[in-house]
């Protein structure tokens, strides 16, 4: 039960810390709850059906179709979770301001929402898939039914516990700086992401390596440990980069944080505050 | 309801991403022969165990699961994990690797599914 437990926490974790970052970094955004769900729900639903056609997935486009699935899910989520940075970096502020006078969350349009149903469900359906796997695997081997669900149970409740707990911690940074931490974490989280993404295509012999290993700091902190492995979800820390993975990870950074500037400023001028002032939180 | 709308969005948008991308790299593929060793998966058990494969070279596993459950293939150090299903065969390239060991197992039955990659 305890095996199963840590595999299905394992992959949960990845899901509910990036579920517990969006619900995080779109606070103040009215129904952002409902959209969210949607997203799980959404996310389980395909991640099943992903499971269900694992075989013939794999076999695709010469047996690389599980990366190349992976990799464009991946990709997905980065653009979007790019997306939602570059919206708040323009809309944070007033939404911030709006969340103090009126006390309550602020609607916008769907737009922004969508994004966030988005990257939840692209989480949930990557990590749940390969959980659903694990467990018919069980199921089919015969494994005692009690330990299968009370593994599932645990491994669950664990993983989404640390989500909330990601979650309260980030809703204790102060409002005023509050948007500016989210984008650097959301900003942190989709570079991992991507270079993620360039992994799975050089595991699928898509993308070269450039160079095998830029470091190895894995005597110093081993990705599979516990810290390692929650600093490789969150920011994306490797212990053995290969050279285009180190290349996806500054140009999604540098490329986010270019279009963050450039069209974040545009509606802090406008929102009518004394412009000192609005340099400083920018 | 409005979320339930657009329900088939994420399926569709990476489905047409994985064929975009499908298409822009299927040139590449066809060149460079890389060498390539085949993995047997039975009983929950790598088959051989162990492989030599040369150093400083690009390869493809085949990894030939023939259990009817599914294994994630994994290696820390290969930095690689893939899902086969069950049945069915999938592909891992590695390297160009430096000398040395570097072990496998499978995930979803570790205890008895190890294996080591020898690169000579």
């Amino acid at each position: 039960m305890l095996g199963t437990a840590v595999i299905v926490f394992r992959e949960v974790l990845e899901a509910a810390l990036i579920v517990a970052i969006v619900m995080g970094a779109s606070r103040g955004v009215a129904l952002r709850g409902r959209w969210v769900s949607a997203g799980i729900a959404i996310g389980v639903l395909v991640a099943l059906l992903v499971a269900a056609f694992a075989g013939a997935i794999s076999d695709a486009v010469q047996g690389r179709g599980q990366e190349i699935l992976n990799a464009s899910i991946l990709l997905a989520a980065v653009v979007m979770l790019a997306w939602h940075n570059v919206w708040m970096s323009a809309h944070g502020r007033k939404l911030a301001d709006e969340m103090r006078r009126i006390g309550h969350d602020v609607r916008v349009g769907t737009r922004p929402l969508s994004a966030i149903l988005f990257v939840t469900a692209l989480a949930v359906m990557r990590e749940g898939s390969e959980t659903v796997l694990f467990l018919y695997g069980l199921a089919a081997s015969g494994t005692q039914r009690f330990g299968l669900v009370g593994g599932v149970v645990l491994g669950l409740a664990a993983g989404v516990l640390l989500g909330v707990v990601l979650y309260r911690g980030l809703l204790r940074i102060p409002l005023r700086h509050f948007f500016a931490v989210t984008g650097w974490i959301v900003l942190l989280l989709a570079a991992g992401l991507a270079a993620n993404a360039a992994g799975y295509l050089t595991q699928a012999g898509l993308l070269p390596t450039l160079v095998p290993e830029v470091w190895n700091t894995a005597v110093i902190l081993n990705q599979d440990s516990a810290v390692g492995q929650l600093l490789h979800i969150l920011i994306g820390y490797n212990d053995r980069p290969s050279g285009i993975q180190v290349v996806f990870y500054v140009v999604t950074l540098v490329a986010v944080l270019a279009l963050m500037r450039l069209f974040g400023g545009r509606d802090g001028q406008r929102s009518g505050r004394p412009p000192a002032k609005a340099s400083v939180a920018a | 309801m409005f979320p339930f709308v657009s329900k088939e969005i994420p399926v569709k948008t990476t489905l047409m991403a994985a064929l975009l991308i499908g298409a822009f790299t299927t040139p590449l593929l066809a060149r460079a022969e890389t060498p390539e060793f085949t993995i047997v998966i039975k009983d929950h058990r790598f088959e051989p165990a162990e492989i030599v494969v040369p150093a400083e070279t690009k390869v493809k596993l085949v990894i030939d699961n023939r259990d009817a459950t599914p294994e994630e293939f994994e290696s820390h150090e290969l930095r690689r994990e893939k899902v086969i299903a069950g049945g069915s065969k999938a592909s891992v390239w590695v390297g160009p690797l430096k000398p040395g060991t570097y072990a496998f197992f499978g995930e979803y039955h570790e205890d008895t599914a190890k294996g080591r990659l020898i690169v000579k």
